[in-house]
């Protein structure tokens, strides 16, 4: 199966397997993926729970090194590069959003969102990611811990996170996994917005199919393998 | 990169301690030990160089064996300082029906120089020893009032006449000068000595000469003058640097041997900051796997952890310190007054800069590795439960940063103690037993899984506690392992000394010493002592005192001894000559006797083990000062002696010809079965010779037994230490899998397993860990402390299994109670919850 995108590639499987290794013997999550996203488009990913879509998201984040095949993403070839280089070329163009946040608890809101940012060596950090959170609406929440904060105001301090250096990609897992229906419409609406405003591609895996219908296209992922994929508005 | 580091560390720091309350005592507890045994033996130094004048009598302090210093000699003396003569000598205090060994001291109207003699209701000192009623006055300890059942006013006998006793002695100020002592003290005049009867040639006495130099910083110059003055006058001359050099050995020993148990306390805190650092990174799983995910750099992650530990140990390591710079302060009311000096308060920054330094660099060498693997957490952690668990490799840098860290930790040990040898083998020791047990524990999960299957399920679930991932196996067992080896090590090691010092004397050991015996007595000590049944094994030799001034033309200054021979070069020794050799305690291995009738060149006979010590060989040349005459003898031969044997021996048997015209007295030792028979004998010798002197070898090791087991006492507190660190850790890997334990409890419930079944297999896997550990601990222990009775303090060394014993007991008791202690707080949990949550 092999699915095109007209334009301008951000991403780039070319006959990608993942063969993980366990006691019990080799288990074959991936088994020959090509997909190619364009820039700035929406794809959703869906499929059966140990379908292999989250492999997929991991091996285009640079998380998970495929076991064999090629992976361009934002025209960086991933096969052959370390770990810290794959860690600087997710802070420079990957961002990630989780089912369960992965808040530092440790952390208030605004530290949360400083985080990749100071990494890059920004020194307005702080301010900056001030500025994210009242983006989100979360202005109130600045110094909030994220204990103090809600399921639904953690999912947004981690989407102002993911968009903090404005991503060419945003790779969201289940965003609204751990969300009560409303919360979790008005988080996907955010995360749209926030990638239209900023030209993001989105890759996103979710099992709703009305969160799948706002992509420009979803593709089905079953037993390691693409298996279709269709416009968003079918 | 480092600025970020530190922001993102001190944000993650504001989850505060609680993980690291384990660690924080591991490190406070270690540190606190080393800082405290350094500060006191910091303040002990200080107070005895800032006491110097008074503990050594003057600015320079000169002795002669056997004889005064001449009229020529003392002009000299006088003429550049205040002087003050004093003499030492052992004799027999007695009454009608009692008689002590005592250590007189005649003192003139000088002294002392400097401090303060403090006698009781404050007697003058001159008014004291003075005459009353034709009688001289003397000045005793007051523990001598009840060994001879007399008071203040009765009279005693010394030597040949009768003193009376004026006062107690509450302080006298040069009493540390005077390293071990028997007896006790009796003050005296000079003309009460002389009168006594006891000063005759070849008496072993001490002639003391304290001079008080009004230019203190001319010492140096003083000591260069007098040389080259007398330069034969074969005194030894001692000056305030050095005031006591015996107690000042004794204090840097036991310092170094207490500094090895608090570092073992260190170490074994070590594996507990080890622990506490590696599940403080295994919480921290997720945020470092995030950090990674928004592209933080491995090294930025270890600096960020790395940053976080440090800082933690910073805190850590202070509070030790503080408490340890505290123990002058807290030692003043504890044991001041048993002391003769004074513990001089005061903040040491030497020992506690080094205690800093030890808890820093053990808090690295046990953090490194799991700081380095934290940078291995893969960021894909995050998304799911991996197929296969991560095993991540140390990269060789890693390995070789630890190396290289481990190096400076031994290094910075060995380089800062005072006895390198020792420290050696400390390192060398510590660092195997930590392999051991990192081995031993793979070994205890391997046998664990390799175990046939059993019927009991109890037994199985146990075994497979063993083994499983992370199971506190490894941690569990280094932690014991450690803090046992080192309690059983000290257990034998006291056992052994305590045995040695107090099993009585060997079968063929003298019962009792007479010294002073006089030329012409000889004879008439032999009819006495051989007419008394009962009396065997009796020796009689002559005996004078005697200093090597030279070895084959290199003065003895210039040689650099081994510690454990260097007391043969450092004063007096005692000396004898002999036509045939000793018929017991030696025997000849090199070299040949010379015959009887021998009346060549002077020739001497060496010991074995110092010769070696000191790269003596037959046919060198020792040049001896004897009464202030020099001659050198060639060495004919070489004996093994038997130290142990508490026999007459010498390191030095001259040949016939040189010291026979000498002036001497004989020195004898006989025994008897029955100790009611040596004081029979005691009684008829001192009725016929006043001034010949019996000492007891039974009170000589009573008072050894003493000084031992105050030593002990000091030791068995740090080895506290030490179990306590072990404690703590233990809880502490008990704590970390407390999860686990919960989590296995709930689903063993869940299956229908009763509160006792859990019981029993949390029992039964801390009992196999436990006696597994205690069996390598105890071989390790056993084996080091044959090492230090046999190696370090060249005596007999016997396995006390009853010692081992009950400390492998104790151990394993405390081990299972803690571990059931945690099975038990973790059985109370409610399922459900649990469960919901999985």
């Amino acid at each position: 199966m092999n699915l095109t995108a007209p334009i301008d590639p951000i991403i780039a499987l070319m006959d990608v397997r993942l063969t993980l290794s366990s006691d019990a013997g080799p288990v074959n999550i991936l088994r020959g993926v090509d997909l190619t996203v364009g820039a700035g488009e929406k794809v959703s990913i869906v499929g059966p729970s140990g379908a292999g879509k989250t492999s997929l998201m991991m091996i285009v984040a640079g998380l998970e090194q495929p076991t064999e095949g090629d992976v361009q993403v934002a025209g960086v070839t991933l096969g052959g590069l370390d770990e810290d280089a794959l860690a600087l070329f997710r802070r420079d163009n990957v961002g990630i959003v989780f089912q369960d946040f992965h808040l530092i608890p440790t952390m208030t809101a605004t530290e949360n969102v400083a985080v990749p940012l100071e990494l890059a060596g920004r020194r307005d950090a702080l301010e900056a990611a001030k500025d994210r959170l009242e983006a989100v609406g979360l202005g109130h929440r600045l110094v909030h811990y994220p204990g103090q904060l809600s399921g639904g105001e953690q999912q947004r301090v981690a989407l102002a996170r993911a968009f903090a250096m404005n991503p060419k990609l945003l790779l969201a897992d289940e965003p609204t996994g751990n969300l009560d229906s409303d919360t979790g419409a008005r988080v996907i609406d955010l995360m749209f917005a926030l990638s239209v405003e900023q030209g993001t591609t989105l890759l996103l895996i979710t099992h709703e199919s009305a969160v799948a219908g706002k992509c420009d296209r979803t593709i089905r992922i079953d037993d390691g393998l693409i298996v279709n994929g269709t416009d968003g508005a079918c | 990169m480092l600025k970020v580091a530190w922001r993102i560390a001190r944000r993650e720091l504001r989850g505060g301690v609680r993980g690291f309350r384990v660690f924080l005592l591991c490190l406070a507890t270690g540190v606190a030990a080393i800082a405290a045994i350094g500060s006191l033996s910091a303040a002990l130094t200080e107070g005895m160089r800032a006491d110097a004048r008074k503990i050594l009598g003057g600015d320079v302090d000169l002795q002669l064996s056997h004889r005064p210093a001449n009229d020529a000699q003392l002009a000299w003396m006088r003429a550049r300082g205040d002087v003050s003569s004093v003499a030492q000598m052992r004799s027999l205090a007695r009454t009608d029906d009692a008689h002590t060994l005592v250590e007189i001291k005649a003192v003139d109207d000088a002294y002392p120089l400097f401090g303060e003699l403090r006698l009781s209701a404050a007697t003058p000192l001159a008014k004291a020893l003075g005459k009353q009623d034709g009688v001289w006055g003397v000045a005793v300890d007051a523990p001598l009032l009840l060994k001879l059942d007399v008071d203040v006013g009765s009279r005693i006998k010394i030597g040949d006449i009768a003193v009376r006793i004026a006062a107690t002695i509450e302080r006298e100020p040069d009493r540390a000068a005077s390293a071990f002592t028997i007896g006790q003290r009796v003050l005296i005049g000079f003309e009460a000595l002389n009168e006594s009867g006891l000063v005759q040639p070849g008496s072993l006495i001490r002639y003391h000469y304290r001079i008080g130099i009004a230019d203190r910083g001319a010492v140096e110059t003083w000591r260069k003058e007098i040389d080259a003055s007398f330069p034969k006058a074969g005194w030894r001359i001692r000056d305030t640097r050095n005031a006591a050099p015996g107690l000042r050995r004794a204090i840097d020993r036991i310092t170094v041997f207490m500094t090895v148990v608090g570092l073992t306390a260190l170490l074994v805190g070590g594996v507990g900051v080890g622990n506490a650092v590696r599940a403080f990174l295994q919480s921290r799983q997720a945020t470092i796997a995030t950090m990674k995910c928004l592209g933080a750099s491995a090294r930025m992650i270890f600096a960020v952890y790395m940053i976080q530990v440090m800082a933690l140990a910073g805190v850590g390591v202070m509070a030790g310190v503080t408490l340890g710079a505290l123990a002058p302060v807290a030692a003043v009311p504890i044991v001041g007054e048993q002391l003769p000096i004074d513990i001089h308060i005061g903040v040491y920054p030497k020992p506690l800069l080094l205690s800093v330094i030890f808890g820093l660099l053990v808090t690295l060498v046990f953090s490194l590795l799991p700081l380095a693997r934290a940078r291995t957490v893969p960021a894909a952690n995050l998304f799911r439960d991996l197929v296969a668990p991560v095993r991540g490799a140390t990269a060789w840098r890693d390995i070789l940063v630890f190396a290289g860290l481990v190096l400076l930790l031994g290094g910075v040990v060995i380089y800062t103690a005072d006895d390198r040898r020792l420290a050696s083998y400390f390192v060398a020791g510590a660092a195997a037993t930590l392999v051991v047990f990192r081995i031993a524990a793979a070994a205890i999960a391997q046998l664990a899984r390799r175990a046939p299957r059993l019927r009991s399920a109890h037994l199985r679930f146990a075994l497979g506690n063993l083994y499983r991932p992370g199971a506190p196996t490894g941690v569990v067992a280094t932690s014991l392992g450690l803090g046992l080896t080192v309690l059983i090590a000290v257990a034998l090691i006291e056992g052994n000394v305590s045995r040695l010092v107090g099993r009585g004397l060997p079968e063929e050991a003298p019962g009792t010493y007479f010294i002073d015996i006089q030329p012409h007595q000889t004879e008439d000590f032999d009819r006495i002592a051989g007419g008394i049944e009962g009396i065997r094994n009796l020796r009689r030799v002559p005996m004078l005192r005697g200093r090597i001034v030279e070895i084959d033309g290199t003065p003895v200054g210039d040689i650099k001894a081994p510690p454990e021979f260097a007391w043969i070069l450092r004063g007096d020794r005692g000396l004898t000559w002999a036509r045939t050799p000793p018929k017991t305690g030696s025997k000849v291995v090199a070299g040949d006797w010379w015959p009887p009738e021998y009346s060549g060149p002077p020739l001497l006979s060496f010991d074995e083990a110092a010769a070696r010590g000191l790269g003596i060989e037959i046919g060198d040349t020792i040049k001896l000062n004897v009464l202030g005459r020099e001659f050198e003898a060639k060495v004919a031969n070489l004996r093994r002696i038997n130290w142990n044997s508490f026999a007459i021996n010498f390191v030095m048997i001259l040949a016939p010809g040189v010291l026979d015209g000498a002036p001497q007295a004989h020195i004898a030792t006989a025994r008897a079965d029955d100790p009611a028979i040596e004081v029979a004998l005691e009684r008829a010798v001192a009725k016929r010779f006043s001034n010949v002197s019996a000492i007891r070898v039974r009170e000589v090791l009573a008072r050894l037994q003493e000084l031992v087991a105050h030593l002990a006492m000091a030791v068995r507190v740090v080895g506290m230490v030490v179990i306590f660190s072990g404690v703590l850790v233990l809880a502490g890997a008990i704590a970390a899998s407390h999860k686990q334990r919960v989590y296995d409890a709930v689903v063993l419930k869940v299956f229908g397993a009763t509160r006792r079944d859990i019981m029993t297999v949390f029992a039964v896997e801390f009992t196999c860990l436990a006696v597994a550990t205690s069996i390598i601990a105890s071989l390790i222990g056993t084996a080091a402390s044959w090492g230090v009775v046999t190696r370090l303090m060249h005596a007999d060394w016997t396995f006390l299994p009853l010692e081992a014993a009950s400390t492998v007991v104790i151990c394993l008791v405390v081990t299972v109670l803690i571990g059931a202690l945690g099975t038990w707080s973790a059985m109370g949990r409610k399922a459900a919850p649990l469960l919901r949550n999985e």
